[in-house]
């Protein structure tokens, strides 16, 4: 009987500790698209907790409304999200007004994300929505945990999506061209890198991954209008406190926060768990505003 | 070298062109708004106090966003630590005049206390911190029930009476808000006219240059943060009393959104544009009601077409209307943003 | 500047020009619905509203109350409790007769003084304790508090389950602390241990640390106390990481929406339904087919509210052979209204003199994927 407590708390611990990182890595699915249309435009967008809740309802149009079969349903959220959210969003509301600079474009990411809530509120329903799940709902157990088969999916795509998307940053010629238009796009206009495709490219791979994010989420989360304001959030915190220059920032940030905030809920206090992400942003931002992975940029004069 | 940038941060002096007709359209203003309630029902009176209310919050806030640039998403945080305090201290019998400036001066300190670290990060990293500090703020407010009450809030908050005058009535307490709002508008142009308020803006303009001409940019801004803080507090002051109950949710981070939307569609960094924008966002949803559900969804359409084509929020659309009905005055174009070389 | 003045000045003349009466022509009673259509509470706002509207049609084809048609006008309070005050003011200022809504605790908290004020009789469906611990006069459930319903499961987890220790996972806001707060007070006196007071936020999505927290404590069932989205997470991560213990609810556990979301997972929960859309009484089968051959979906617990709120208008008015809102408030406090001869209400239902509602409720669980009853609990 004695073995048992030490047994039942490590089986506790790990069973927190895998479902904060599973929850950790779909957050850090938004943190990178985020990163990435800031690093590429300088954009932050208030809308990408609402970027991550809508494409689960492109997919249940295409399920229910044009009866079309899941496999096509997810390929068709897919592609309406990269469209509207990367295509449409960069051309309609991110490029007019790119010269009136940050502040009003803050504000209209701001209204966008009530606009595409309050849309899905009116057009498809307030209420909850089941969202079928990508994977068997299968259940391993490890060590006294039980983990679900979608638990390792999270995992697993994202790190492959960082290991893909470093690999295209690095390796690849457009890769390398989004990076330049990055760090000083003056310059790489003057290279000859066609800057405004670069933008681009950044804003539809941020729909993309939102997209993936919201299919992996949805099953868990249910889709609902207001899925978008929590994740919205955190996403930014991921973001910020993995350090906001470099992907592999993203997912650390995203994981960080998922485990802990896991941990602080069942060994610190549930009622103030809400905080301690907002705890560390605070924390990093004053004392180490690069975030725990990022590169110091130096002070712009 | 002209200052370049987004054209709502370029702006010269305000109000040379109309000098003379200013205390005039101000007393027809003031008249305006003592007449506005009389006549109406109790509900209409109850808008206009709460717009006015919500107006000194704007105020502050147009102060550390508009003119001090500095981005602050905290706002309805130092509403709640005003409306808070003022609501304690009223329960157990502390006159409103008292109350009320203990929960501005807590305010202006914890504006103090917050802005020291939080303002040497600038821009998008000043918003996250501030936004950080709100959402705390109401989890602080939900989860410690012994002191506010928790979920389920304060209520039955006093009206203040002022010897023979009783705000119990809406009508009174209109009244009594207007005067407030009057002193604290006053305030403002004080402090915006006086040499703060023209730090503050060269502070906005460009603030490396600003510090090379010695302005003291840390302390100005921390100053300008404190001032809108504690206009919060204010605002939050007059919430206890009219809505005479107060709870956390009123003071989360989405009404922090609704001040700046306030600040930023009438025009930031104007004198009247918070005070405009307060009408827009109070008094707007009245009118787009018959739309139900849709309301808000035109509503932000409207606000998104805005920033993209008139930053300056609403008074640059009125500005630009003016600009075509007036006569046109030449000016010279290089005096146009003043002597600069 | 000319332009900012005329703009504001503007504005001021469009908030003067505001009209907040509604001429009424003398054959007609107001009765407005002030509730919840958007943000949070819109669910629930909007079934109460369709219960409601669904009685006002029927009693005005009937002929209405004492002949008189009913006028009833939305108000969306988006769910905010300031709002929500400002909206009842109005409601009155258009010489409503009696107002139904709103729903959500924390803003009937607020707007019902508004309505004593003006000696307005207020029709709510909220279930937070302390609407009805304020002594208003003018404020009426159309179901029972939390201090009611909590109560009726107490003899459930003592005497049936015979449990010794129980955990609670409850949402962390007015509603969810009411119903916590009576639990606590009502395991007290029972002798049941509390092995694990879990509060969860409104909207939470994540419950693995909030099962692995109750599985811990060796609790022997479970009390949830949740909106029903997270009651369908709750039941998921239950299941999903075995958790045995018998989840028991009030109110929102066992309901069509918690079975929609939570698909196998919520087989085998429990819960103490004041109003069950499935229970086995022909009058509530009645409303259910009603509802959905006018609305096309099936309704919840708030649409029972909002439709037997106006009739308990109607029936009460009646009695009273007039129209006067002190004496319609008088009528109901210590009013039964028995289902045999006021059929309309679906159960018989009485109210005390704080206008805390009283009724015959049901123990239901979910068998096959379906609600079903296992039991009633007389009115307490």
């Amino acid at each position: 009987m004695r073995a048992a407590a030490p047994i039942a708390s490590m089986a506790q611990f790990l069973q927190v500790l895998l479902s904060g990182l599973s929850t950790g890595a779909i957050y850090a699915l938004a943190a990178i698209g985020f990163t990435l249309v800031w690093q590429a435009a300088r954009t932050v967008n208030f809308a990408q907790g609402e970027f991550v809740m809508l494409p689960a309802f492109f997919v249940l149009i295409g399920v229910h409304w044009l009866h079309m079969p899941r496999w096509l349903a997810l390929v068709f959220g897919l592609i309406v999200a990269v469209v509207v959210l990367g295509l449409l969003f960069k051309k309609v509301v991110v490029e007019p007004m790119l010269p009136n600079g940050g502040l009003p474009l803050i504000i209209a990411t701001m209204a966008l994300s009530i606009l595409l809530k309050e849309g899905a509120k009116q057009f498809y329903g307030a209420e909850a929505q089941p969202f079928p799940s990508l994977f068997p709902q299968t259940t391993l157990h490890v060590g006294g945990a039980v983990v679900s088969v979608q638990d390792l999916m999270n995992l697993i795509v994202s790190l492959a999506v960082v290991v893909g998307l470093t690999l295209f940053l690095n390796r690849t010629r457009t890769g390398r061209r989004m990076q330049a238009t990055a760090q000083n796009p003056r310059v790489a206009e003057i290279l000859g890198v066609n800057t405004r495709r670069m933008v681009l490219y950044a804003f539809l791979v941020n729909a993309a991954l939102a997209a993936l994010a919201s299919f992996l989420i949805s099953p868990i989360y249910l889709a609902k209008f207001s899925n978008g304001e929590t994740l919205g959030l955190v996403a930014f915190i991921a973001a910020i406190v993995g350090g906001f220059n470099q992907i592999r920032g993203a997912l650390a940030g995203g994981l960080l926060i998922g485990v802990l905030d896991n941990l602080t809920a069942t060994y610190v206090t549930t009622e103030y768990r809400a905080a301690l992400p907002l705890v560390l942003l605070i924390a990093i931002i004053l004392w180490r505003p690069q975030g725990l992975l990022g590169v110091d940029e130096g002070r712009k004069v | 070298m002209a200052a370049a940038g987004p054209s709502w941060r370029r702006r010269g002096e305000e109000g040379l062109r109309t000098r003379r007709l200013t205390p005039i359209l101000l007393l027809l203003g003031v008249a305006a708004l003592i007449a506005a309630p009389l006549g109406r029902t109790d509900y209409v009176i109850y808008v206009l106090s709460s717009w006015l209310t919500f107006s000194i919050a704007a105020m502050g806030l147009n102060l550390t966003l508009g003119y001090a640039g500095q981005i602050s998403l905290a706002q309805a945080s130092f509403m709640g630590i005003g409306a808070y305090t003022t609501a304690l201290m009223t329960l157990v019998g502390v006159p409103w005049l008292i109350a009320a400036p203990a929960g501005v001066a807590l305010c202006f300190v914890v504006g103090l206390a917050l802005g020291f670290p939080a303002l040497r990060v600038q821009g998008h990293f000043l918003a996250f911190v501030t936004l950080a500090f709100n959402t705390l703020f109401f989890l602080v407010a939900r989860n410690e029930e012994w002191l506010t009450g928790g979920s389920y809030g304060l209520s039955n908050l006093p009206r203040p009476a002022f010897w023979a005058f009783d705000t119990a009535r809406n009508l009174p307490f209109y009244y009594f808000t207007l005067i407030v709002f009057l002193a604290s508008a006053a305030l403002m142009w004080g402090v915006v006219r006086s040499p703060w308020g023209r730090a503050f803006r060269g502070l906005r303009e460009n603030p490396v240059r600003a510090e090379s001409l010695g302005v003291d940019t840390r302390r100005i801004t921390l100053l300008a943060f404190a001032i809108g803080s504690a206009y919060g507090g204010l605002a939050g002051a007059l919430i206890s009393p009219l809505v005479q109950y107060i709870e956390p949710s009123s003071f989360a981070f989405s009404q922090s959104l609704r001040v700046l939307l306030m600040v930023v569609v009438g025009g930031a960094g104007l004198f009247l544009g918070p005070i405009l924008g307060a009408a827009v966002v109070i008094l707007l949803p009245e009118f787009l009601r018959f739309t139900e559900g849709y309301y808000l969804m035109i509503y932000a359409a409207a606000v998104i077409a805005l920033m993209v084509y008139c930053p300056t929020g609403l008074i640059g659309v009125g500005r630009r209307l003016s600009d075509r009905f007036s006569p046109k005055r030449e000016v010279r174009a290089d005096m146009k943003l003043g002597a600069r070389s | 500047m000319i332009g900012p003045k005329f703009l504001a000045a503007g504005a001021l003349a469009a908030a003067l020009g505001l009209n907040a009466g509604v001429a009424l022509a003398a054959d007609t009673v107001n009765i407005p619905c002030v509730c919840e259509l958007s943000g949070a509470g819109a669910v629930a706002g909007t079934n109460f509203h369709d219960g409601a509207h669904m009685a006002v049609d029927e009693i005005n084809a009937g002929g209405g109350i004492l002949g008189k048609k009913i006028e009833m006008t939305d108000m969306d309070t988006q769910t905010d409790p300031m709002t929500s005050r400002a909206l009842i003011q109005k409601a009155i200022d258009s010489g409503a007769y009696a107002i139904m809504g709103t729903i959500y605790s924390g803003s009937t908290i607020v707007n019902m003084m508004v309505a004593e004020k003006a000696g307005v009789p207020q029709f709510t469906g909220a279930e937070a304790p302390n609407i009805t611990e304020k002594h208003n006069p003018f404020i009426f459930r159309t179901s029972s508090g939390a201090e009611k319903g909590v109560p009726a499961l107490t003899s459930y987890f003592k005497d049936h389950l015979k449990v010794g220790k129980i955990a609670i996972s409850w949402v962390n806001n007015d509603f969810g602390k009411g119903g916590h707060d009576v639990f606590l007070a009502q395991m007290k006196k029972a002798g049941i241990e509390v092995a694990a007071d879990v509060p969860s936020e409104q909207g939470q999505a994540d419950f693995s640390a909030d099962v692995s927290k109750i599985k811990q404590s060796g609790a022997q069932a479970v009390f949830v106390y949740l909106n029903e989205e997270e009651g369908a997470r709750f039941l998921k991560e239950a299941r999903k990481q075995g958790l045995t213990a018998p989840l028991v609810g009030e109110v929102t556990l066992t309901g069509q929406k918690v079975i929609d979301l939570a698909g196998g997972a919520a087989e085998g929960a429990i819960a103490h339904v004041g109003l069950a859309t499935s229970a086995p009484v022909p009058s509530i089968e009645d409303f259910v087919t009603k509802f959905k051959k006018r609305y096309g979906r099936d309704t919840d617990h708030n649409g029972i509210k909002g439709y037997i709120g106006v009739y308990a208008i109607k029936y009460a008015t009646e009695l009273n052979g007039k129209f006067d809102r002190k004496a319609l408030a008088d009528k109901l406090h210590g009013l039964t209204l028995d289902a045999a001869k006021y059929p309309n209400m679906l159960l018989t239902t009485s109210w005390d003199a704080n206008g805390e509602l009283s009724r015959e409720s049901f123990i239901t669980e979910v068998k096959d994927g379906k609600q079903v009853v296992t039991g009633t609990v007389p009115a307490n």
